[in-house]
């Protein structure tokens, strides 16, 4: 078991109104699974991935990441957790715009405090993955929507996460792009990898082999078809 | 810390100061304008402290004067105009009752118009004194000869006159043998003072001596004689005392009671020339951490500016895993690089503005290693002191507010 939730519960407080945004989330993800998190705005898919992806903790209940309990750790082990653990793609890409794609991807490294030679060599080898490895050295504004997801995808791979978490990662490509970088999230699950997809868009969800399906902070639909079609 | 967040920390600081290079440098700017004020006026005062010790070792290093009033009296100055003076007695019995002096010149101090012919001087310093004045003060004679103790005696009205003087009143002629006109009484030029240079911007050439008992017998007998004393060689305090001690007999102090009379040493000069430092230090403290202050705030203000600019390269940071050193450091080293920058370029113009000094005028400024380093501390401390705000700001931002942040 890769990812336990046990009665997950979200409530933001804003001002003095709390807002519950996860009411109860019962959740299990294996290793190696390829999920797809489903759901119109509003109904906590956002704050479902932000709480797998370590990037807040819940309000209630408990998560077990890889048998830890990440319910309450503090700030900098949660941040340790996602620099080794867990490899983001965003719909914007969020790629550092003064860097080289290069130096993009050698950033988790630099975090986990690996030497420069070794970071560079690993970084070059992500991009080398996605198949970029003759745009190394090129900023995020001399490269194309598609190829900067594509970076976005190397720094992701590049500390060999336990889990790679995609926020509509094509929601911002044309359809085309679009089909090229789910082309990549398939081999990358094959290769043994376990993905989790936010998206709201029916045709990108079907490449998944699991849909869970929110609606006011709750699961409505767990379907697991069991293959990737 | 360590080094691969300093690397980091140095590789995103230079990028985002190339990005803002113009912002970067009048951020900086009080920071410059405070490091080279501290470092413009401690080349100035050092360079003023080597001219002044050399110009006050110069007074004679082993002699002391003992006179009516201290130097630089200042307020006090009324009380000591009771006080009786001084007299060639008192200079006699210094020569004669204190073992480790080595020589003694009473000297009377005025100021007169010396002419010649139809050609006269501005009022120059007139010395009187003894033929001693001689040893006691390196003088020198270059041509013709000091007055002997027979002229002394018979208050002959004779002089040595200085190179200034002898330029002003003899373009052509040679001077020895003629008579010049001091004060109105008739001289005898007997002597040619070697050159001397000037001292604190004072002519010591524009000078006559003449002996202290023709001064009297012409001028009068009211004014106080200075003594300079010259000690043997390292007896200077035990002379300093043992002339103390007579002098207080002559007077008839009373055990407990202060003396009347003054002992001046280079030391009082030297303290009261670092007294005046001390106030131009005092000032560069004030001119400098005012400006330290401000550069400081504009530092900060820059940062912060910084931070809500890249809010979202902090959340994708924090996400991929930077934790809050990492950031805070980050920050901090850009804050330290921007003040490091400002306290380079402050000390470069104010080596410049000290070099420009020495060329222009003849204060040679020196620049010690040590004010450069004060220069890159001072700066390095602002940049420290006033980056640790924003910089926790930003450590304590909470990625998924900053991620979404457009």
């Amino acid at each position: 078991m890769l990812i336990e939730f046990k009665g997950v519960e979200k409530i933001y407080k804003v001002g003095e109104v709390e807002v519950p945004a996860l009411r109860g989330i019962d959740l299990q993800i294996e290793a190696n699974e390829y999920l797809a998190i489903m759901g119109p705005s509003g109904s906590g898919k956002s704050t479902l991935m932000n709480i797998i992806g370590c990037l807040d903790s819940p309000t209630k209940g408990s998560y077990v990441f890889a048998g830890q309990e990440v319910a309450n750790l503090t700030d900098d082990e949660l941040a340790q957790i996602r620099n080794r653990k867990i490899g983001f793609v965003f719909q914007t890409f969020n790629l550092l715009p003064r860097a080289t794609a290069l130096h993009n991807v050698e950033l988790p490294l630099v975090y986990s405090g690996i030497p420069a030679s070794e970071r560079r060599r690993k970084a070059a080898e992500a991009l080398e993955s996605v198949g970029l490895g003759d745009r190394i050295n090129h900023r995020p504004n001399e490269l194309s929507g598609g190829q900067r997801q594509r970076v976005a995808l190397a720094r992701a791979l590049v500390n060999h996460p336990s889990i790679i978490l995609a926020d509509e990662p094509t929601g911002n490509l044309d359809s085309k792009t679009g089909a090229e970088i789910m082309e990549i999230f398939k081999t990358l699950h094959q290769k043994g990898n376990t993905i989790v997809l936010v998206t709201h868009e029916e045709y990108i969800a079907q490449c998944s082999q699991r849909r869970l399906r929110l609606l006011d902070g709750r699961v409505q639909d767990d379907t697991n078809s069991g293959e990737i079609p | 810390m360590n080094l691969r967040e300093i690397g980091e920390g140095i590789r995103m600081a230079v990028g985002s100061l190339r990005m803002h290079k113009v912002r970067a440098i009048l951020t900086t700017l009080g920071i410059i304008i405070g490091v080279m004020t501290v470092i413009t006026i401690i080349s100035l005062i050092q360079g003023l402290n080597r001219a002044v010790s050399k110009q006050i070792a110069g007074l004679g290093a082993n002699v002391f004067y003992v006179q009516k009033y201290p130097w630089f009296a200042g307020e006090e100055w009324f009380e000591y105009r009771n006080r009786k003076n001084l007299s060639i007695e008192d200079a006699q019995a210094i020569a004669e009752l204190c073992p480790s002096v080595e020589n003694v010149a009473p000297v009377l101090y005025s100021g007169k118009v010396i002419k010649f012919k139809d050609r006269s001087t501005e009022r120059v310093d007139i010395r009187a004194t003894t033929p001693s004045h001689q040893d006691v003060s390196n003088t020198t004679v270059e041509r013709g000869r000091f007055f002997t103790q027979t002229e002394l005696n018979h208050r002959r009205q004779v002089c040595i006159i200085g190179q200034t003087i002898v330029k002003g009143l003899f373009p052509d002629e040679a001077p020895l043998g003629d008579h010049i006109r001091i004060g109105g009484r008739k001289f005898l030029v007997v002597g040619i003072q070697e050159k001397k240079g000037s001292m604190f911007g004072q002519d010591m050439d524009a000078v006559a001596i003449i002996p202290i008992t023709t001064f009297q017998k012409l001028f009068g007998t009211r004014r106080s004689v200075s003594i300079m004393v010259e000690a043997k060689p390292k007896l200077f305090e035990m002379a300093k005392d043992e002339v103390t001690s007579l002098m207080r007999r002559r007077r008839h102090i009373p055990p407990k009671e202060k003396n009347d009379f003054a002992i001046n040493t280079q030391d009082t000069i030297m303290n009261v020339y670092k007294s005046l430092t001390s106030i131009a230090f005092l000032v560069m403290i004030g001119v400098s951490s005012i400006s330290l202050l401000v550069g400081g705030i504009g530092i900060m203000n820059i940062m912060l500016v910084s931070v809500t600019e890249r809010t979202r390269e902090i959340g994708i940071r924090k996400a991929i895993g930077a934790g809050r050193k990492d950031i805070l450091f980050q920050f901090l080293i850009e804050a330290l690089i921007l003040s490091g920058i400002g306290g380079i370029i402050g000390i470069g113009l104010g080596g410049g503005a000290g070099k420009l000094v020495s060329a222009l005028t003849p204060l040679k400024a020196v620049i010690p290693l040590w004010s450069i380093i004060l220069g890159l501390g001072f700066s390095s401390a602002v940049g420290l002191i006033f980056g640790i705000w924003p910089a926790a700001k930003a450590a304590k931002l909470n990625p998924i507010v900053a991620l979404r942040y457009e």
